[in-house]
């Protein structure tokens, strides 16, 4: 890694050292117009950091721009720390996805515990309290030492940096492809709550007031970590473990009392964290958004190793830093808050009126460069896209209908599919409880959290199946929010808002962006449809190994409003006696399946449809029929179909239930066709409940039998006690990690 | 009756706490921060959960050294309730108010669910509410909860009641399936499952209520004139 400050201007030009960094030929030609002169090796790490795709979005920005952002009831959209939405007396909701899929590739305890302490600092920089943190997951099949590896110590540092800093861990998804074996996903959103009149923005305003470096100190670690993220994996990505960044959960629980107690202290201007490209992107974004410039003297700042370079302090991502700009004069205030918690707080520099972005370093100037050019003008690339030829025979194939000969056994089988098998190996290890808010825990559609003191709760999850998105990306994104946004009503709760993990490949391949293209404009007209704007995200590119893109994952994070705690819906039957529906038509729908990966191992064909005008109309009137108490339980169908979610219904109790199919078996019981409901409700509400639910068909019953039956034209062709189905979902994944392999 | 929530540094389940004094129990509670010189104003100290000190050098090991620890030594002299849970108990142990140790859990994982507990002695300011044997559902949220002392130790626990709660089905490892003891005089207890996460149904389970409700009744008892 290039880190020696004494080369010269000349020889970064004359040797092409910039590339090293990620900077092209004719960025460096921009940077050199921008600058009017030839740029340091201190500047020229930092417009390296800044127009790296992690910061910039160079490349994903004409697709994001796409997205609908705005709604009545969004307070802030993106472009700060994280989106905020209102949900009522006067307090808001704020949250966001980030990824952290290439550190946790190479170090995957402290990428992922960084992950999770990035993400939360994002929530309280808005002066939010993190109320809940959720983890979308994947990784290759739990086949081999390597995977397992990953995914123990992922899920090991999560635990070890969420436990720790005392925020839940509430919900989330993982799944298992081989796509993902070399190049696994590290997704965390964090949601927090603020009352409205404490959100924070990080500005930095007021020419002269004074810029506070708070928390860590700055190390060597975590060094052009966006660059690295910013491009493919390979076999030297090992040699990139100096760019991973090693957290201390500790320190990040001082922090956010510290700055949750800042907020109420009117000295305060504008606060930060210091998150991917560190002290340069925070200053300078804080400086852009104001209007303003800053200066800071590098000399000032609190420093973990001696003699770091001024390259070295403006590109180290160590964690747990804050930057706040402070009124003038009453710097004192805040660092005596920040005091009482431990923690340093330092005057580093300045608010400057001449839109400057200036280091000072041992009484030399070692940066001087336009603040807007590293915020706002970045250049902006309009990738080609092409159709792959993978899509376009998926599109002229014959549908593919599965041979199932055995149904109890291939149920069996489908729940040991890890993507479907019980997540319980991995949350019994996150404290999922802290905070006392937590109304339904992991392993439900949706996380339920209520808000005290009101009559309302908060539901949230994370959601996206990869697969449909491989095989259409602009049906898969659809079904991503939908899933998303139906798996939020069956809690009981309307959606919201959502924010937006975008996972792809390689963006330089025509094939890869087109995949981002049709998946953004999948989800943007789904958002619009049910009113789920995207109010904050993130986007992670180049997530290839070996030559191998992922699947397209852009993984879809929402929050909905639970309006009373009387809402509140479990996702499991409640009791004997009660109807069985599904509410929607079922068709022969297999493509990207979990019973064509079982049967096929491969995914293939067409993704399932989705009509989002009926998507949309059976949200709302599940949501109504929910509201008005005539559904005791309801699942969304999803990973598995029917037969699958039958089972799941029946593992929190001793239940059992019958049920009659009558159309095809096969599709009746396994087909992943959307737009579906599982749901249960008392016989003294049928009537009404059907009278709301038009697409409703009755299927059954619940019984106390604990056996799951299903019999066709009165021919029983699936029997099984719950119990054994319950050990075999449940053991299928410890079962795995036991495995020699 | 007027609570105190001890805060150290990295505690995390200090407002739980709180909320299960004041709003659950509806008594007094005040969050003391580590650094508050005495604890003479109030009636019972709470030192609840988290990672005091991110859990470096050894879980509760460096809040034990900490003033407040001495102050809350000379309060339980004197007889004041004092209830650690989870580092809180930790922090008891290390700071010897009350005997063994803990270790990590058997499968080296944290691991966090709710765990049916037996109420082995009902005699206590903190448990008087429960029944003898009775069965209750607490969380548990920890990474070493596998409690462990030697065999004399073990003998004198159980010779004189002083194990107060018991895993029907033990997740750790601790010997004896032991979730929390007391101290010979009976106001030091310490537990790993949690009960200020258990005072409302809401939240699956209010069963941890009744040990708060304990330990208001016995103070009204004690100190309230008709009672």
């Amino acid at each position: 890694m290039l880190q020696a400050p004494e080369i010269s201007p000349e020889l970064i030009e004359k040797d092409g050292l910039y590339r090293e960094m990620g900077i092209t030929d004719e960025e460096f030609q921009l940077v050199k117009k921008i600058l009017g002169r030839l740029p340091n090796f201190t500047e020229t790490g930092i417009f390296s950091v800044m127009w790296s795709e992690h910061c910039s979005y160079k490349t994903s920005k004409p697709v994001l721009k796409k997205f609908p952002t705005k709604a009545p009831h969004v307070i802030q959209g993106p472009g700060e720390g994280a989106g905020v939405i209102d949900i009522g007396d006067g307090q808001a909701v704020v949250f966001k996805i980030e990824s952290h899929n290439h550190p946790s590739a190479v170090e995957p305890y402290q990428g992922a515990a960084t992950g999770v302490g990035g993400i939360i600092r994002d929530v309280f920089s808005m002066g939010a309290r993190p109320i809940a943190i959720l983890n979308s997951l994947r990784f290759g099949n739990l086949t081999s030492g390597r995977v397992k590896y990953l995914f123990e110590e992922v899920v090991n540092g999560i635990a070890g940096y969420g436990n720790c800093v005392g925020v839940p861990t509430v919900g989330g998804e993982v799944q298992f492809d081989n796509c993902y074996e070399g190049n696994p996903l590290v997704n965390a959103m964090c949601v927090g709550l603020i009352d409205q009149k404490d959100i924070q923005k990080g500005i930095a305003a007021g020419i002269g007031n004074t810029v506070i470096y708070a928390g860590a100190r700055t190390g060597r670690d975590g060094i052009h970590g966006a660059t690295f993220a910013s491009e493919d994996l390979s076999e030297e990505s090992e040699s990139k473990r100096p760019s991973v960044q090693v957290g201390d959960p500790f320190m990040e629980k001082l922090l956010i009392e510290a700055c949750l107690e800042v907020i109420h202290c009117d000295a305060l201007v504008g606060m930060q964290d210091m998150g991917a490209a560190g002290l340069t992107s925070s200053a300078s974004e804080m400086a852009s958004k104001a209007g303003t410039g800053m200066e800071m003297d590098l000399d000032l700042v609190p420093q973990r190793e001696l003699d770091m370079t001024p390259y070295e302090m403006m590109l180290s991502e160590s964690q747990e830093r804050m930057l706040l700009v402070v009124e003038k004069g009453r710097e004192q205030e805040i660092i005596d808050v920040f005091q009482k918690y431990g923690l340093e707080a330092v005057a580093v520099g300045r608010v400057t009126d001449d839109k400057r972005f200036r280091l000072l370093h041992k009484g030399e100037v070692a940066a001087d460069i336009p603040v807007d050019s590293l915020a706002e003008d970045a250049p902006v690339y309009h990738k080609p896209s092409k159709v792959p030829t993978y899509f376009e025979e998926f599109q002229t194939m014959e549908d593919y209908y599965p041979e199932v000969l055995d149904f109890s056994e291939t149920l069996k089988a489908l729940l040991q599919q890890t993507t479907i098998a019980s997540k319980q190996w991995v949350y019994d290890q996150y404290d999922s409880m802290v905070q006392t808010n937590t109304v339904v825990t992991p392993g439900s559609d949706a996380a339920v959290l209520r808000v005290r003191g009101f009559d309302k709760a908060l539901a949230m999850t994370t959601d996206c199946n990869s697969r449909y998105i491989y095989l259409d990306p602009e049906t898969g994104g659809k079904i991503a929010v939908a899933e998303a946004a139906r798996n939020i009503v069956c809690s009981g709760a309307k959606p919201l808002a959502l924010t937006d993990g975008l996972n792809f490949g390689n963006p330089d391949k025509p094939e890869v962006f087109w995949q981002i293209e049709k998946s953004v404009d999948g989800m943007c007209e789904a958002s619009l449809k049910l009113q789920t704007p995207v109010i904050s995200g993130n986007v992670s590119l180049y997530n290839e190994s070996g030559n191998q893109a992922i699947y397209p994952t852009p993984v879809v994070g929402m929050v909905g409003l639970h309006e009373s705690l009387d809402h509140i819906t479990p996702s499991f039957f409640q009791s004997k006696g009660d109807a069985i529906y599904v509410i929607g038509e079922t068709n022969p729908e297999f493509g990207g399946s979990e019973l064509q990966n079982l049967l096929e191992n491969d995914y293939f064909g067409k993704a399932p449809k989705i009509d989002l005008e009926v998507e949309a109309k059976r949200q709302n009137q599940l949501l109504k029929a929910i509201q008005s108490g005539l559904v005791a339980s309801a699942h969304d169908l999803s990973e598995g179909g029917l037969a699958v979610a039958l089972a799941e219904s029946l593992f929190s109790n001793q239940l059992g239930c019958e049920v009659e199919v009558n159309g095809d078996v096969t599709s009746d019981l396994f087909s992943e066709t959307q737009s579906r409901f599982l749901v249960s409700v008392k016989e003294e509400n049928q009537t009404a409940f059907e009278a709301l639910l038009e697409d409703a068909k009755s299927i059954g019953y619940v019984t106390d039998s604990g056996k799951l039956s299903v019999s066709q034209s009165s021919k029983t062709i699936i029997e099984e006690p719950a119990e054994s189905l319950k050990a075999l979902w449940k053991g299928a994944i410890p079962c795995l990690l036991k495995s020699k392999g | 009756m007027k609570f105190a929530v001890i805060v150290f540094p990295g505690s995390n389940c200090d407002r739980d706490m709180y909320y299960a004094a004041k709003d659950a129990l509806g008594a007094e509670a005040e969050l003391v921060w580590y650094q508050t010189a005495n604890l003479e104003n109030y009636d019972a100290i709470l030192i609840p959960g988290g990672f005091s000190y991110g859990d470096y050098l050894r879980t509760g090991a460096i809040a034990s050294t900490s003033h407040i620890v001495n102050e809350i030594k000379q309060q339980a002299e004197r007889g004041t309730p004092v209830l650690g849970v989870c580092n809180g108990f930790q922090i008891l142990l290390e700071a010897g108010l009350l005997p063994g140790a803990m270790l990590r859990n058997k499968n080296l994982k944290f691991m966090c669910h709710f765990e049916e507990l037996i109420v082995e002695n009902s005699n206590t300011m903190f448990t008087s509410a429960y029944e003898s044997k009775q069965m209750i559902s607490l969380p548990i949220a920890h990474g070493e909860g596998n409690y462990y002392c030697d065999d004399a130790t073990l003998d004198q626990l159980k010779e004189n009641n002083q194990i107060v709660f018991t895993y029907a089905s033990n997740p750790n490892g601790s010997i004896n399936d032991i979730a929390g003891i007391i101290n010979e005089a009976g106001n030091v207890l310490g537990m790993m499952p949690h009960p200020e996460r258990a005072v409302e149904s809401l939240l699956g389970s209010a069963d941890g209520l009744e040990l708060f409700k304990s330990v208001l009744n016995n103070w009204r008892e004690t100190y309230v004139a008709g009672a």
